[in-house]
């Protein structure tokens, strides 16, 4: 249709690709250089990696911060989901506008302010800073990210399934446990795997909540990028670039299947009728 | 039952609402709180005006004879006052230049083959999911002054050998940093914008004699609007806060309010003032912060109803 305009759209989609992800390539290619200098090229090499497997601080950091991830995205995936059912399906009750107006805030709230503000509560009641404080404060904001992604899925889903197994006397609580929760189910388990990632990434908010023997690795790796560029560095977010592609590639095809396998169901059923 | 069913449904609420309380809500007065009180000498190095215990009468007098010092001190202070300025400004600024990046890209990718579009989207999404961090930190390698740009600059020609580029440490690199960071932020909510287009008014547009670049402005970039303004409010308020970038990327010259927060707690340890700019901040972002819900809520009934 618009001949003219296919040449600018497909500039537009390389420059904007190229933008997004040739600084990654840049620092995944220089992870592999034998030269400590970042921009001389001195052939390949895996050794940054050795020496990052044998470095007791990065590799103590990595398994405060994969503890506070399983252990905060698990309970925030909960709590979230409840936020999500009490938004979609619980209509009004005294007190509503207060609790989506606290779903949301914590989405685009400046992270320096949550830290700070949860910092000042864990001082004001004397709790002791460590593990708990930063999985509490991880937990606190990414509950809001698995109810928005929680919500999406609800809203578009058709309650009558539901009011099916109610009238047959199916109790709520199997009802969702049966009917609801399966439905429900890829939504959220992406929520996790957010809630995973956000934890994953918090540099702001752990610093400000964080206590002797809790330091995470985003916490380790700018301590160290402030003194430079270095290929441990390099090495380190190769790992976890990788890790992350892959779960997220992962879950996508996982959805993508279940959703054929769905659509197949449906049609196998209406073809029976 | 209905009595287990009640019950069931006051828990279901109660769970997420209490918590959200304790660890969202109480914090904030607690920061409120604390901004009203001096700086001591002392762990935790504050002296708090008001206590729990306090009885109500208590607390009006004290109420009325608050501490306002910290917030006198921060907005007669030309350092505090440029900084909120700044922030915004440079927040203002990468936002813009973030809608010039975006919208190209957004534009081709709601064009494309519709079997295409799933795998553009996931390209966008994905660095999302990657580490901010990291993400800035892959920049620092590539501005610094003997880094790849200088190198690739002088390997073309367009710089002497003796020549470096003088980015980093600058507020050119925090807006590059910011427009990367915030990326996908934009180009989500102008993709899902542009996809929903109806092509048939380009095509009337176009038989009618309308050139292209009229039918642009006259009807894709106005129907695209409620993805812009989304996009730019997605894309400003976080930025207003900003520390890792301004930090990482910025000069000693950049000033913006997140990381004057940072300094003045962990640097200073001056919790009340730092409680005061955090206030501040807030109060700052409360007006984009409420005009973005409403243009949330808008939209979503528009698409519902």
């Amino acid at each position: 249709m618009y001949r003219g305009a296919t040449w600018f759209n497909i500039t537009s989609l390389v420059l904007g690709f190229a933008f997004l992800y040739l600084p990654i390539l840049i620092l995944v290619i220089f992870s592999f250089n034998e030269s400590r200098l970042v921009t001389v090229w001195g052939g390949f090499s895996t050794k940054w990696y050795v020496e990052l497997f044998n470095n007791q601080g990065l590799m103590d950091a990595a398994w405060v911060t994969a503890r506070v991830a399983f252990v905060s995205a698990s309970i925030a995936t909960v709590l979230g989901t409840l936020a999500a059912l009490v938004l979609v399906r619980f209509g009004r009750f005294p007190g509503r506008t207060l609790f989506s107006g606290m779903v949301y805030a914590p989405l685009v709230m400046p992270e320096v302010i949550t830290g700070l503000s949860l910092l000042l509560l864990f001082v004001a009641v004397n709790f002791d800073r460590g593990f708990w404080t930063v999985t509490i404060a991880h937990i606190t904001f990414s509950m809001c990210f698995v109810a928005v992604v929680v919500q999406s899925r609800l809203v578009s889903f058709d309650t009558s399934v539901e009011e099916a197994a109610l009238d047959l006397g199916c109790t709520p609580s199997k009802t969702f446990m049966v009917i609801t929760l399966p439905i429900i189910l890829p939504a959220v388990i992406s929520g996790w795997m957010l809630a995973f990632t956000l934890s994953l990434d918090d540099l702001v908010i752990a610093s400000f909540t964080t206590g002797p023997g809790a330091t995470t690795l985003p916490m380790k790796i700018y301590s160290q990028v402030r003194l430079g560029v270095t290929p441990e560095i390099n090495a380190v977010c190769t790992i976890l670039i990788a890790l992350v592609t892959i779960g997220v590639i992962t879950a996508s095809l996982v959805t993508k299947r279940q959703e054929v396998e769905r659509k197949r169901a449906e049609r196998m059923a209406m073809s029976e009728n | 039952m209905a009595a287990n069913a009640h019950g069931n449904r006051f828990w279901i609420i109660a769970i997420p609402y209490l918590w959200l309380l304790i660890f969202f809500l109480v914090p904030f007065l607690i920061v409120l709180r604390i901004s009203f009180s001096e700086v001591a000498i002392a762990i935790p190095p504050y002296r708090p005006v008001f206590s729990l215990t306090d009885g109500w009468d208590v607390l009006t007098t004290k109420l009325a004879a608050l501490s306002w010092e910290n917030y006198r001190f921060l907005l007669t202070d030309d350092l505090y006052v440029r900084a909120y300025f700044s922030s915004v400004q440079i927040a203002a600024v990468s936002t813009f230049i973030t809608l010039l990046v975006g919208y190209p890209l957004a534009y081709g990718m709601a064009r494309a083959p519709a079997h295409w579009r799933p795998t553009l989207l996931m390209l966008v999404i994905l660095p999302f999911w990657t580490s901010f961090l990291i993400r800035v930190y892959a920049w620092i390698g590539i501005l610094k002054p003997e880094g790849l740009l200088t190198v690739v600059l002088q390997f073309i020609g367009i710089m002497g050998p003796d020549e470096q580029v003088q980015i980093i440490n600058t507020t050119n690199a925090v807006y590059i940093g910011i427009v990367y960071s915030y990326l996908p932020f934009m180009v989500l909510p102008l993709y899902s914008a542009l996809e929903k287009l109806d092509g048939s008014l380009l095509e009337a547009a176009e038989d009618l004699g309308c050139p292209p670049t009229k039918a642009f402005w006259k009807i894709t970039f106005p129907l695209s609007l409620p993805g812009v303004i989304a996009g730019c409010f997605l894309v400003f308020i976080p930025a207003v806060g900003e520390f890792v970038i301004p930090d990482l990327l910025g000069g000693s010259n950049t000033l913006m309010i997140g990381r004057t927060l940072w300094v003045e707690f962990f640097s200073n340890r001056d919790w009340p003032v730092s409680s005061a700019v955090a206030v501040i901040l807030l109060l700052l972002l409360i007006v984009p912060i409420v005009l973005f819900q409403a243009q949330q809520q808008r939209q979503q009934e528009r698409e519902r109803g």
